[in-house]
C-alpha cells in the first residue's frame, strides 16, 4: 500500500470536513481572495524574487488558521515540482546577463527568472491546494456554481474529481495483481506497461460507468445540490477586504527591500 | 406492481441479452431471479428502472410504461442496489451518501435529515455516519447501499446479488432485514439458500429468456430444471435445516 500512502487518497476529503474559522468561511469569499492572490503574483516582473517573499503569508495563515498540516501541503507540491522545474530549468543557460549580486557574486538573469518561476509556483499552487483542503471539493463547486460558472463545468470538475478516485482505486487493485505474479521483478517490458495502462482506464471507465448508474437511479440529473447553502456575513467580507488590500500594498511597495531599508537607514 | 412486456434488448455490439421476457410482479410480492452467469440477470435489472431501454418490448412501473417522460417516476418507485457497493457509495461521508437521494427528489432540508437518520436506523448503521464511506468494511457498506436506496422511500426495492462478499453473520442480518421489509423485492442472486428463506417467488432466466416462474419451493426442488439451467437445488431443500 506504499503508493496509496504515497498519493494519500481521501486525504483531502478528510481535511475538508474538518473546522476552523477557515472552513467557515464562505467558499465564494475565499475562491475570490485566492484568484485575487494568484492574479497579484502573477503580475511581477519574471525577474521580481524579494518582493514576492511577503505573499508567503497568504497560503500559511490559511494553513495555520485552517489547522491543515503544511507536510501535506508541501508533499503536494514536490509532486508538481517537475512541470515548474522543467519550464525554468534552461532559463539559466539561455539568460546570462549579471542582473544583482549576493555578496560578491554576481547572479545572471537566468537564475533570478528560474528563482521567481519556483517561488510563483509554489506560492500559487500551494494557495490553491489549501483552498480545497480548507473547503473541500463538493462546498468549492457550489460556490462556484452560485458565482455563476456554468453548470456543465462545475459538474465535471466534481465528476473529474471523484473519477480521480476510482482510477487510483482501480490502479491499486492492478497493481496488487501484478505485483503477486511478477515475483519483485521491476521491469515488465514495455508491452506489459502498454496493456497495462489500456486495461486501467478501460476498467476505470466501466467503474464509473457503474457510479454513473447508481447517480442516475438515485435521481442525478446533472446537478450536485447542496443541503445548506451559505450565506455571506461581515466576517466573509472581511477576509477578502483584509487580504485584498494586503495584496495591492505588497504588489505596490516591495515590502521586504522597504523594511531593509529602513533597517539599513537606522544603523546609520 | 412492475411488469415486462415481452421485454427483448440487445446490447450495441450485437449480443442478445434478453428475449422476449414477459412477467408480472404484484404489490409486496418477494421475487428471486435466478439463472446461470449471462443469463440475462443484471441486465433485466437494469430495465427495472429504466437506465436501460428495450430495444423492444416495454416495461411498466405501476401500470405506466417506463419512457424518457416517466423515467424520473420511475426511478423514484425503483431503488437500484448494485452488486459491488463501493460503485453505489460516492459521497465524501456515509450520511452525505444517504442523502444524496432524497437531495435529489428536491425535499426540504429537515425532511432529509429525517430520511437519513430512518434509512441508517433501519439498517442499524446509524453509528457510522460521519464515517468515509471507503473505509468500511464489506458488511457494513453493504448496509449503508440499501440506506442510501431506502432513503428515497421507493415502493420497490431491486437488488444485484445482496449477499455476496458477506461473512455468515451479515449475511444473516441481512436475510432478516430483507424479510422485515414490506417492500416488492425483486432480487438477482445465485445464492439459492437465501432465495428459499427470503422469496415466495423465483422467474429462472436462461439465455436471456424466462424458462420458468412460479413459487420458489416448487421450481427449486425440480432438481431436471435446476441442472439443466446451471443450478443446482439447494440443501436448505434437501435437509429441512438452514446451513
Amino acid at each position: 500500500m506504499k503508493f496509496g500512502h504515497y498519493i494519500e487518497v481521501g486525504k483531502m476529503d478528510e481535511l475538508g470536513r474538518m473546522d476552523s474559522p477557515m472552513h467557515r468561511l464562505d467558499s465564494r469569499v475565499k475562491t475570490l481572495t485566492t484568484i485575487a492572490f494568484i492574479v497579484t503574483v502573477m503580475s511581477f516582473s519574471r525577474y521580481e524574487v524579494a518582493a514576492l517573499t511577503p505573499f508567503f503569508i497568504y497560503p500559511l495563515s490559511l494553513m495555520a488558521i485552517g489547522r491543515i498540516p503544511p507536510g501535506y501541503i508541501v508533499r503536494k507540491l514536490l509532486i508538481a515540482s517537475p512541470f515548474a522545474l522543467a519550464v525554468g530549468i534552461v532559463n539559466p543557460l539561455l539568460d546570462q546577463r549579471v542582473m544583482g549580486s549576493l555578496g560578491a557574486h554576481g547572479i545572471s538573469g537566468g537564475w533570478l527568472s528560474f528563482a521567481s518561476i519556483v517561488i510563483r509556483f509554489s506560492l500559487t499552487v500551494s494557495a490553491a491546494l489549501t483552498l480545497v483542503a480548507c473547503t473541500g471539493i463538493h462546498r468549492l463547486c457550489a460556490g462556484l456554481e452560485k458565482m455563476g460558472l456554468p453548470r456543465v463545468f462545475v459538474v465535471q470538475l466534481c465528476l473529474l474529481y471523484r473519477y480521480l478516485f476510482v482510477i487510483v482505486d482501480e490502479g491499486l487493485r492492478m497493481r496488487r495483481g501484478v505485483e503477486i505474479r511478477t515475483m519483485g521483478r521491476r521491469n515488465l517490458g514495455f508491452s506489459t506497461y502498454v496493456s497495462l495502462i489500456g486495461h486501467l482506464l478501460l476498467r476505470a471507465m466501466d467503474r464509473a460507468q457503474r457510479v454513473y448508474q447508481a447517480m442516475v437511479s438515485r435521481g442525478f440529473a446533472g446537478h450536485f445540490h447542496v443541503i445548506r447553502p451559505t450565506v455571506i456575513r461581515w466576517k466573509d467580507v472581511a477576509f477578502m477586504v483584509g487580504w485584498v488590500l494586503f495584496f495591492a500594498v505588497a504588489r505596490v511597495w516591495d515590502i521586504p527591500t522597504a523594511i531593509g531599508n529602513f533597517l539599513v537607514g537606522g544603523v546609520v | 406492481m412492475i411488469e415486462a412486456r415481452n421485454l427483448s434488448f440487445a446490447y450495441p455490439d450485437g449480443t442478445d441479452a434478453l428475449r422476449s421476457v414477459s412477467f408480472c410482479i404484484r404489490q409486496g410480492e418477494s421475487v428471486g431471479i435466478i439463472g446461470c452467469n449471462g443469463a440475462g440477470k443484471s441486465t433485466l435489472l437494469l430495465h427495472l428502472n429504466g437506465y436501460l431501454t428495450p430495444t423492444c418490448g416495454e416495461m411498466r412501473v405501476a401500470d405506466i410504461p417506463i419512457t424518457r417522460q416517466t423515467v424520473a417516476m420511475a426511478r423514484r418507485a425503483v431503488g437500484l442496489v448494485f452488486q459491488d457497493s463501493d460503485d453505489q457509495l460516492f459521497m465524501a461521508t456515509v450520511s452525505e451518501d444517504v442523502a444524496f437521494g432524497p437531495i435529489n427528489l428536491g425535499l426540504t432540508d429537515d425532511e432529509i435529515e429525517r430520511r437519513v437518520k430512518a434509512a441508517l436506523d433501519r439498517v442499524g448503521v446509524a453509528h457510522l455516519c460521519d464515517r468515509p464511506p471507503h473505509k468500511l468494511s464489506g458488511g457494513e457498506k453493504r448496509s449503508v447501499a440499501i440506506a442510501t436506496v431506502l432513503a428515497m422511500e421507493p415502493d420497490i426495492l431491486v437488488m444485484d446479488e445482496p449477499s455476496s462478499n458477506l461473512d455468515p453473520r451479515a449475511r444473516r442480518r441481512l436475510i432478516e432485514l430483507l424479510r422485515s421489509f414490506e417492500h416488492t423485492r425483486i432480487i438477482a442472486t445465485h445464492d439459492l439458500e437465501m432465495v428459499v428463506e427470503v422469496c415466495s417467488r423465483v422467474i429462472v432466466l436462461n439465455g436471456g429468456t424466462v424458462a420458468a416462474d412460479g413459487p420458489t419451493r416448487e421450481i427449486l426442488n425440480d432438481e431436471m430444471l435446476m441442472l439443466a439451467h446451471g443450478l443446482e437445488r439447494p440443501h436448505i431443500l434437501r435437509h429441512f435445516h438452514p446451513h
